[in-house]
């Protein structure tokens, strides 16, 4: 059995994760997605050694300084443990506009507190307290010089987006972390074609890497699939059907699972309509963000239907 | 020259990946073992299996191979399921074009490692 030793006691860790196991004993290290994603729990090993799985999607540098993700790391060998002074920085931002974008998701606007690098699609972490954070995508655009744009979905009983929804007004500052993650347009092949599909507030990331594809003058088709259950779960119906009047290549298809299907509306699962509409992806780039069961199903099946696994970009959520 | 610069290196490497990853998630009799594991980093695991079957450069040992998939072994992992991954490991090569005689030697190599990979 293996210990942890961190802030000088020591821990019986068993099956647990040092994340778990340490929180488990009240002590607070900063965690969000708890699977490997985000790096909110990002430590350092200063005694022993941890599992490579526990490095794996860190940048090369931070695993060869002994920095590992607390959630992922299930120590084989007794370890001490610290909480890093690097990691992803944090940094206040104010909140400079607030709406709802439907009954269920909020869009917040946040201007950075210092000079803030990212690619639209890729997240941030959202403190409520030091200890508690979570990832929310850019919808925002960099090229454009927009403030960053959230776009939250209410989660019943969630601790930080029922926060968010039930205090957060402009004016308000916030702490966030700098911006992480791969789901983003890379240029360079501007003929491929893109296929993106969302449920929920998955349009977040998406609507960010559409505009910033067509600002590339990505010449590709640009497929966007946004599903839900019925028609209230859309947003940003208007701005993108806008952008598919001024971009023939762009092409916007809410899909409604459930319920009454209105014309400018398909029938069915998001994925199923996708797919019946380009059954070979054979080329393709994907992107796949939202609900975690559409995603990873959506992950086989354009792998399936011939779309590459280099060039398919998911974020579960 | 390697068997492994012969069949294309890592070029090779990249352009198996896909075709056999698919082979092996679509096989009924196998896809059960490959559940649950993220399939970015799987695939980052298709690629090492690749690289060492076509001679290419890798670190792994027998003994590695026994422990990485005992834990398929104790769900069942045997001699149908490496014949199946065989199958697929051909059948993919020769996809792309690859000279018969180069895929014999990439089987062999693979062959090679079965009673480690079953924990015999
Ligand atoms: C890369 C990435 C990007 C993301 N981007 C976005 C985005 O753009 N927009 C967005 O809306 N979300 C996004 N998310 C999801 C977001 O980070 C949060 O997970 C989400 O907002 C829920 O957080 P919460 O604190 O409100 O809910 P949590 O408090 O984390 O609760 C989540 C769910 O778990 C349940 N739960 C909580 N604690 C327990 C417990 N102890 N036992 C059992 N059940 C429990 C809750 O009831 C709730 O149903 C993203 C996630 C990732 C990983
Ligand atoms: C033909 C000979 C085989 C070779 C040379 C081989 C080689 C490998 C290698 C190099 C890895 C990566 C190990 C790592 O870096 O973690 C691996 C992992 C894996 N192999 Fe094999 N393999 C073989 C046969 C099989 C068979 C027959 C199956 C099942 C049908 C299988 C299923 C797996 C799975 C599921 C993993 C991932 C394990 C995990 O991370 O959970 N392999 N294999
Ligand atoms: S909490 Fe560990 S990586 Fe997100």
């Amino acid at each position: 059995m293996s210990k942890v030793v961190y802030g000088g006691q020591s821990y019986e860790c068993g099956e647990s994760s040092v994340l778990d196991c340490l929180t488990a004993h009240g002590v607070a290290i900063p965690s969000s997605c708890r699977s490997g994603v985000c790096q909110t729990c990002l430590m350092r090993v200063v005694e022993g050694e941890v599992p490579d799985k526990a490095k794996a999607g860190l940048k090369p540098t931070f695993a060869a300084q002994n920095y590992f993700l607390a959630c992922s790391c299930y120590p084989e060998k007794n370890i001490e443990v610290v909480l890093p002074d690097a990691g992803l920085g944090k940094l206040d931002a104010q909140v400079t506009g607030v709406e709802y974008l439907n009954a269920d998701i909020l869009g917040i606007r946040l201007n950075p507190s210092r000079p803030f690098e990212y690619k639209a699609g890729q997240f941030i972490n959202l403190f409520k307290d030091a200890t508690t954070a979570r990832c929310y995508s850019l919808a925002s655009v960099p090229a454009l010089g927009e403030a960053l744009f959230l776009n939250v979905r209410k989660v019943p009983g969630g601790l930080v987006s029922a926060w968010l929804f039930a205090d957060l007004k402009a004016g308000d500052t916030l702490t966030i972390s700098e911006a992480a993650g791969e789901c983003f347009y890379v240029s360079g092949q501007p003929e491929q074609n893109i296929l993106l599909i969302a449920t929920g507030s998955g349009l977040a990331p998406l609507y960010g890497i559409i505009r910033d594809a067509l600002l590339h003058g990505h010449t590709g088709r640009l497929s966007l699939y946004h599903g839900s259950y019925n028609a209230d779960g859309f947003y940003l119906v208007e701005e993108l059907r806008k952008l598919a009047r001024e971009y023939p290549n762009f092409t916007y298809m809410p899909c409604i699972s459930d319920g009454e299907v209105p014309a400018g509306y398909a029938g069915g699962m998001v994925l199923d309509v996708a797919l019946a509409d380009h059954p070979d992806l054979s080329g393709w780039r994907v992107f796949l963000c939202g609900n975690p069961n559409m995603v990873n199903a959506a992950k086989q099946q354009t792998f399936f239907a011939g779309a590459s696994m280099r060039d398919i970009f998911a974020d579960p959520f | 020259m390697s068997l492994y610069n012969e069949i294309g290196g890592e070029g090779a490497v990249n352009a198996a990946v896909d075709i056999f990853y698919r082979k092996v998630l679509k096989d009924d009799r196998i896809k059960r073992f490959f559940d649950g594991v993220d399939m970015n980093k799987q695939a980052a695991k298709q690629k090492a299996f690749l690289t060492m079957a076509f001679g290419g450069p890798h670190n792994y040992s027998g003994a590695d191979m026994r422990k990485g998939h005992a834990h398929l072994v104790a769900q069942g992992l045997n001699d149908s399921h490496f014949d199946a991954v065989m199958e697929h490991l051909g059948a993919t090569l020769a996809e792309l074009k690859v000279p018969g005689h180069l895929i014999a030697q990439a089987a062999a190599i693979a062959e090679s490692t079965r009673k480690d990979v079953l924990g015999k």
